[in-house]
């Protein structure tokens, strides 16, 4: 399994190695083996550098298509105006003061047998061992008309920060006073569960300002708010009293952009700002690799070494997972899967068995004003006898109330995890 | 003498590798640590830089958080997760790094 590499491998190699050697990282011959990672979110970013750090004599890849990382967490704060995309958007450069080769290219497809993974741009990659840590994608399908209306940039999910994220803040800047922001939430699991209420805040801490006329109106698939829901609608009464309204069972499955309608099962809701966030499962590259195990959606692994059930060799973080017990699809989570992944893949390429015992935590935290936040936290450990990782009895929980405190430690944390993953 | 001496030879590479997976287990435990602490406990803002700490105040803490004598917003909540041989290898582990 652990090989050199050598001149045969580097010629096969082929345009990847070309642009690898053109970005003044051609391979050293003190390279005991090559991890290949597709996708620099939280998870990928993280797993690329925590390998160099362990195990300086494993060659890192990392395959990103964007060139410049935008963040999801503290996305929200861009719609409510506190924070701008710039604040949000991070450089690749520091990872390379670590040795992680960064490569801008898409992966197209992943040949376990043959160990390779194909690029767009690059030709082929070579691997002793693969991260995938691709995120989610959307099953626009299940929403008709989505597809389309989504296209004609009339309905936006903004559930991956970037070019809609801008989109949404632009149509909320031109919504006239007196109008309706519909959110519309798929049911669990999806990425980062406080992530709509955080949201609802946000945009109502706009309206509050520059709209007061204004509502936020959540159309929730699932019966109830799925995360902090206590201190979410202590914050809705107390702070944009009369401005949100929730409605729970409401599952959104057609839009119609042409009369700013969403689709429920029993009726149809107008509104001015249509944010409609798809289900999701599984980001594209993980579905091509074969590496969906569950309600083809979700990827199955082992969490002693996030190593996929399904496909040897190929190691899966991040939101793509099928969570563990209780184990949200957060950032902070990709974080901490990333550091097990990457313990694991330097104990096995230096011939040692991986830790028997992992243990990570997560601390979610959410922006209910300007400068209030509140959180959610818990410790997961591997627990031998559910073959999973679950949490710890007595551990986590959430916060007491809102508070400025943890406004503050909320930004230092996403400060923080930024330079945790690329810096 | 020779069987002694390969003896000896097996022992000591069974306790280095012994002593290589203790100073992963507390390493991986203090990685955890990391995404609000800094990697390696250096470089963050807003929060407390563990590196570098005594390992006796870093257990102190780390136990008054659990017990609720030091006030936290979140570590009361995420100490409790950790058992006692825990806190140890994670304070080891954070005291033997630079500052």
């Amino acid at each position: 399994m652990n090989r050199t590499f050598d001149r045969r491998d580097f010629l096969k190699l082929g345009g990847a190695a070309a642009a690898l050697a053109a970005a003044g990282c051609a391979t050293t011959p003190q390279t005991k083996a090559r991890v290949v990672v597709i996708g620099g979110g939280f998870g990928g970013a993280t797993a690329a550098k925590y390998i160099r750090l362990w195990d300086p004599a494993i060659e890192v890849v990392l395959v990103e298509r964007a060139n410049l990382f935008t963040s999801c967490p503290i996305s929200n704060l861009v719609l409510g105006g506190s924070k701008t995309m710039e604040d949000i958007r991070h450089s690749y450069d520091g990872l390379r003061k670590y040795g992680v080769q960064v490569v801008f290219d898409e992966a197209l497809a992943v040949d376990a047998a043959k160990r390779s993974v194909k690029l767009e741009r690059g030709g082929e990659l070579s691997y002793d061992r693969l991260i995938v840590a691709p995120g989610i994608d959307f099953m626009y399908d299940q929403i008709a008309g989505y597809d389309a209306a989504m296209k004609t940039g009339r309905v936006l999910h903004a559930w991956k920060a970037g070019a809609q994220t801008i989109g949404l803040k632009k149509q909320l800047t031109q919504m006239k006073d007196g109008g309706v922001y519909v959110l519309s939430v798929p049911l669990a699991p999806y990425r980062c569960p406080p992530g709509p209420y955080e949201r609802a805040c946000q945009v109502a801490s706009y309206f509050k300002k520059a709209k007061p006329r204004s509502k936020v109106l959540i159309l929730d698939a699932n019966p109830d708010v799925t995360s902090k829901g206590p201190l979410f609608k202590k914050a809705w009464a107390e702070l944009y009293k009369g401005m949100i309204e929730f409605r729970g069972n409401a599952k959104a499955i057609g839009v119609d952009p042409k009369t700013n309608t969403v689709k429920l099962e029993v009726e149809d809701v107008k509104g001015d700002v249509l944010n409609v966030v798809p289900p999701q499962r599984a980001g594209d590259i993980a579905v091509k690799a074969g590496l969906i195990t569950a309600n083809n959606r979700w990827c199955g692994v082992d969490w002693r070494t996030l190593e996929s059930t399904a496909v040897k060799g190929v190691h899966v973080l991040g939101d793509a997972t099928l969570s563990a017990p209780l184990m949200p699809k957060s950032g902070s989570m990709a974080n901490q899967h990333a550091k097990i992944c990457a313990s694991s893949v330097v104990a096995l390429l230096n011939g040692r068995s991986p830790n028997p015992q992992p243990k990570i935590a997560n601390t979610c935290y959410s922006y209910v004003s300007d400068d209030e936040a509140i959180h959610v936290a818990s410790v997961h450990t591997w627990n031998d006898k559910d073959k999973t990782l679950t949490t710890v009895p007595g551990s986590g929980g959430v916060s007491a109330a809102r508070n400025a405190l943890e406004g503050a430690y909320a930004w230092a944390w996403a400060t923080n995890i930024w330079q945790d993953m690329l810096g | 003498m020779r069987i002694a001496i390969v003896c000896a030879a097996a022992l000591g590479v069974a306790s280095m590798a012994a002593s290589a997976q203790d100073n992963d287990a507390g390493r991986d435990l203090a990685a955890s640590c990391a995404m609000c602490h800094g990697t390696n406990g250096r470089g963050a803002v807003g929060y407390e830089p563990l590196a570098g700490m005594t390992k006796q105040e870093l257990v102190r803490k780390f136990t008054e958080f659990r017990s609720g004598a030091k006030p936290a917003t979140v570590m009361h909540q995420i100490s409790k997760g950790y058992s006692d041989p825990q806190v140890q290898l994670i304070a080891e582990y954070f005291a033997a790094q630079k500052r």
